[in-house]
């Protein structure tokens, strides 16, 4: 007869309850993720007793299928465990180590129980290998993700750090674009410009692009979209800071930007003063100083 | 992907597109849409109910909140039984117009999207989905 | 049914349009913007749009074709107050509302407008004096 690997797992675990728990907790206590820490020790055991207590639900409704609708809550507790881990700057060794930990005290604990009999310590061990390395891989798919999420929200953030719409003057505004633009960044820029132009209560924007590396297609469809929506709000943009090479790799693109575009954003200004009915002057001293 | 939440409506009058674009609205904050991708898949889901109406002769509409991953996004699948369209690439083209509004109904929902699929018969009726992400 | 209302002040008819517009609404607008500014001879239509939060493009033909009437009654348009997220997804939409002039807010389009007239009745350059010349 073939010994079941879920039934020997799933009696050992509820029979040696007390001593697997302790030992988890011990190897737990001895990882590093309490001594950087990040962690409380009381978190951690409260932690580790709610997990096995839907281990054991698990082993009981759904068997070895760590995928099953048996270990939803299981799989729950361990995603919001590892995202909290993740977002708290766990490493990835220490996150794992919070299910991989608990195999040993299991093999052990199976070692005492099973005593001789060999073909029920290796079919509980294979069940408690099968089901554990699944739910350490399902926590680091839920880790991983997390970091990406964190990853993206700061790229977000750095993109929004990155564009700063400055003041120029009454009704006036400049955003002096650095570094490459690609198609999320130009988004976060547009509705910032497009903010700011009604925050000021703008009437010209100036989108300065000595900056900016090269100019694509891409990059001018959004440049384009940028004036055209400012438009719509009731405010003109001037383009200004447009390099030689880039103004010719564009002609060659084909790409037209049909906007108002000077050489600097001095001439820009001045464009914009001149617009809004404003001139600058020179003070009549300093005219006199150089004649 | 996993569905989270489905809704359906009615597109059989000028009050229900209203309506559409109110629960749209709604679903769009549940799920945190930026208030320009808000925006977006209201106006799309505006453009797309007229054209339910005005050609499909009326129908419904199915909101749904998917997830794949860890990414939140709300799929629009409108279904009439109208006439059908009998070129589509002819119906998605800007200011191809059989009836009011600016013929930019198909295509710039199309635009207004992060996914966009139309499957048509002439004669049994017409599907579009469309979904936005976070 | 509901009707959007309709201020006069000066030569200039204003609206502003605060709820989400259904299309009945949009038709009725346009028909009783006609029939006033004929009525009035108003000289500008000011429609304030900030309060809405989007614009398809149902709306926008209905924007433009008040804008085209209007000039063919010789009022000039302003659609005032757009949000930056209805802007850019209107661009996206494709649509340019061609012939219809913007401004920020209702004291930006006022100025533009009356800077229109005054420029037409001091006689410099505009449309209708150049026909009577």
């Amino acid at each position: 007869m073939k010994t079941d690997g879920a039934e020997v797992l799933t009696r050992t675990l509820t029979e040696d309850e007390a001593a697997i728990l302790d030992a988890w907790n011990t190897s737990l206590r001895e990882g590093s993720s309490l001594q950087s820490g990040r962690i409380r020790e009381a978190e951690l055991k409260t932690q580790a007793k709610a997990v096995f207590g839907q281990l054991q639900d698990a082993l009981g409704a759904g068997g070895l299928d760590a995928d099953g609708t048996g270990f939803v809550p299981l799989r729950e507790s361990l995603a919001d465990i590892s995202r909290s881990r993740a977002i708290q700057g766990f490493t990835p060794t220490d996150t794992a180590n919070f299910v991989f930990s608990l195999k040993e005290p299991i093999f052990e604990a199976l070692k005492r129980a099973s005593g001789t009999d060999a073909t029920s310590l290796a079919a509980g061990i294979w069940a408690a290998g099968k089901v554990l390395d699944r739910l350490g891989l399902q926590t680091m798919e839920v880790f991983l993700a997390s970091r990406e999420e964190v990853i993206g929200r700061q790229g977000q953030e750095i993109a929004e750090l990155s564009t700063p719409v400055v003041r120029l003057w009454d009704g006036i505004l400049a955003l002096p674009l650095i570094g490459t633009l690609d198609s999320a960044r130009t988004g976060v820029v547009m509705e910032n410009l497009l903010q700011a132009i009604v925050d000021e209560e703008a009437e010209i924007a100036i989108i300065d692009i000595t900056g900016v590396p090269t100019v694509d297609t891409l990059v001018a469809q959004h440049l384009l979209k940028t004036v055209a929506a400012a438009r719509l709000m009731g405010a003109d943009c001037i383009v200004s800071g447009i390099r030689p090479q880039i103004a010719q790799t564009m002609v060659h693109l084909g790409v037209e930007l049909n906007v108002v575009s000077k050489a600097t954003l001095a001439d820009a200004f001045a464009v914009a003063l001149r617009r809004t009915g404003r001139k600058v002057v020179r003070q009549q001293a300093s005219t006199e100083g150089r004649g | 992907m996993t569905v989270t939440k489905t809704e359906t409506l009615p597109v059989r009058s000028g009050d229900d597109v209203v309506r559409v674009r109110q629960r749209v609205r709604a679903l769009a904050i549940e799920i945190g849409l930026g208030l320009v991708d808000q925006t977006k898949i209201v106006t799309a889901a505006s453009e797309l109910a007229r054209n339910t109406l005005d050609y499909g002769g009326g129908g419904d509409v199915r909101i749904e909140i998917v997830q794949a991953g860890m990414r939140k996004g709300l799929r629009l699948t409108f279904e009439d039984h109208g006439p059908g369209i009998a070129d589509i690439e002819q119906a998605m083209t800007d200011r191809f117009t059989t009836g009011r509004g600016m013929g930019l109904g198909l295509g710039g929902a199309k635009r207004l999207s992060n996914e966009f699929h139309i499957e048509s018969t002439p004669g049994s009726g017409t599907r579009v989905t469309i979904a936005r992400w976070k | 049914m509901d009707r959007i209302p309709i201020l006069k002040l000066g030569g200039v008819l204003i609206v502003t349009i605060q709820v989400d517009m259904h299309d009945r609404l949009a038709l009725a607008l346009e028909e009783d913007l006609t029939a006033m500014i004929a009525r009035t001879g108003a000289r500008g239509v000011l429609l304030e749009i900030s309060a809405l939060e989007i614009v398809d493009s149902f709306i926008g033909r209905m924007l433009v074709s008040i804008a085209a009437v209007s000039r063919v009654l010789d009022a000039e348009t302003v659609v005032a107050g757009m949000r930056p997220a209805v802007a850019i997804t209107l661009v996206e939409l494709g649509l340019e509302l061609t012939g219809i002039r913007t401004a920020l807010n209702v004291e930006r389009g006022m100025a533009l407008i009356q800077a229109r007239i005054s420029e037409e009745d001091d006689g410099h350059g505009s449309d209708r004096d150049r026909h009577e010349d």
